[in-house]
């Protein structure tokens, strides 16, 4: 009975595994860091995540995980509700769709496709808040933060590559 | 008949992919709806917002303490090694201020007994609260900070949110134990203001740079690089006289301000409780032996 018990935690911890990293670092992404010339700019976390997961083991992150990433991204980082979601859902179709260029690829090549990705996702995000507010919107922080987000991604990675280890790890 | 799983197979990949398929429609319809009720209902929103803030709030501080501690640890370093300098400098600055309360001691009571002679209403209370900056979700398109006061504290939406250099944003959401903070610098502030030299009115909008601009400037008003400007308490959200920044650039009628705030170290805010004498408690008895 309790190996029993024990067996189905670590079932769940291994399925939501993947999500819970990709929560973990949303919430890391709201301190305030107060770097010098960096205050103001955060990288959007929760694109690496998505674009991570859908390349590597879409399984452990199906559509709906995404939409809830994306609400859970909308609500902590205040972008109008519902743009965060739609962006994520769309660079997620699109991840998965181009999985087969990247799979079992040099891992420059996957960077590679990861600043596609986000760059797509950042012109997107950039044109809906533009229309829901009526205005131009000034572009150069997304443009920084879409350098910092590429810059951060092999970081990230790691930490993926790590929680994916300890989720595939003794099957 | 024997059923080959082949054939179980064979029909069920496609109906998975057709259900997976669906299902990814029927999300990016939810996306949509979510922001049209992001539009339409912004109340329903807010209140979600606030709830979920209010729940990670703690979580939020206990993360962010480590990081201040870094900080504070290097701050006293740099302190320590200029120590001396820094000793003299201030002695130096308070003989100077010292003069200075002097003045403002013999102006305040002039102006007190002026007052009395005019019968003029006294200025409401302004109080002070404290916050921790716990959030900082200023991604590329909004500018917001989370501070880990709300409602309980005595915070209320539409307060200003302070520096010790000068305003920094105004409350938008009041959660129980959290509340937001619009910055300045966001597309969607706007905050009347005045040229403190040439008592110009003017609206402050920000555009997501670290420096907004003026709009609606008095036709025929010569903005110069260095004007003050400073809060002019229109619409009676903010006490007048805040300060907030200087006039950065004026070029082909496009004017930008440089605030006074440190945006990379927003640290702690102080959110002015200013009682609005004129608009909420109109008929609030006036203290004093004014009339």
């Amino acid at each position: 009975m309790k190996a029993g018990f024990w067996q189905r935690l670590d079932l769940w911890a291994r399925r939501l595994g993947p999500f819970l990293s990709a929560l973990l670092l949303l919430l890391l992404g709201t301190i305030p860091l107060r770097l010098p010339y960096l205050g103001s700019i955060t990288p959007d976390f929760a694109i690496m995540a998505v674009f991570f997961w859908a390349v590597h083991r879409p399984s452990s992150m199906p559509a709906p995980a995404v939409f809830l990433l994306g609400v859970i991204s909308d609500v902590l980082g205040g972008t109008p509700f519902g743009v965060g979601v739609l962006v994520l859902l769309v660079a997620y179709w699109v991840t998965r769709s181009q999985r087969r260029l990247l799979i079992g690829q040099p891992f420059m090549v996957v960077w590679w496709g990861f600043g596609m990705v986000s760059a797509g996702a950042l012109i997107l995000t950039w044109l809906i808040v533009c229309l829901l507010a009526v205005q131009f919107v000034n572009p150069t922080p997304a443009l920084f933060a879409f350098f910092l987000g590429l810059a951060l991604y092999p970081i990230v990675t790691q930490l993926f590559t790590g929680a994916q280890r300890l989720v595939d790890g003794r099957t | 008949m024997a059923r080959n799983p082949r054939n179980v197979m064979r029909i069920a990949s496609p109906v998975r992919a057709w259900t997976q398929r669906f299902t990814y429609v029927l999300l990016v319809g939810g996306a949509f709806a979510l922001m049209m009720l992001g539009k339409t209902d912004a109340v329903l929103v807010e209140r979600l917002r606030t709830h979920v803030t209010d729940a990670l709030a703690p979580i939020m501080a206990a993360i962010a303490e480590p990081v201040d501690a870094v900080e504070r640890a290097v701050e006293n370093a740099k302190h320590l090694i200029e120590l001396r300098s820094r000793n003299a400098e201030l002695v130096h600055e308070r003989d100077a201020l010292l003069q200075w309360q002097a003045v403002a001691r013999k102006l305040e009571a002039e102006n007190s007994q002026l007052r009395a002679m005019l019968g003029m209403v006294p200025d409401p209370q302004t109080t002070f609260v404290t916050a921790h900056v716990v959030g900082n979700s200023a991604g590329a398109f909004v500018r917001e900070v989370l501070i880990a006061a709300g409602a309980r504290d005595g915070i209320l939406k539409g307060q200003a949110a302070l520096t010790g250099d000068g305003l920094a944003g105004r409350i938008t959401e009041v959660g129980e134990r959290s509340a937001r903070v619009l910055l300045l610098t966001d597309i969607n502030s706007r905050i009347p203001v005045l040229l403190e030299g040439a008592r110009h009115r003017a609206i402050l909008a920000g555009d997501n740079s670290n420096e907004p601009r003026l709009l609606y400037l008095p036709p025929g008003a010569e903005p110069m690089p260095g004007d003050r400007i400073v809060t002019s308490g229109d619409g009676g959200v903010f006490p007048a006289g805040l300060p907030i920044g200087v006039i950065g650039t004026v070029e082909e009628g496009v004017v930008t301000v440089l605030p006074f705030v440190d945006w990379d170290r927003l640290e702690y805010l102080r959110i002015v409780n200013y009682e609005l004498a004129g608009v909420i408690a109109a008929d609030r008895p006036v203290d004093g032996d004014a009339r």
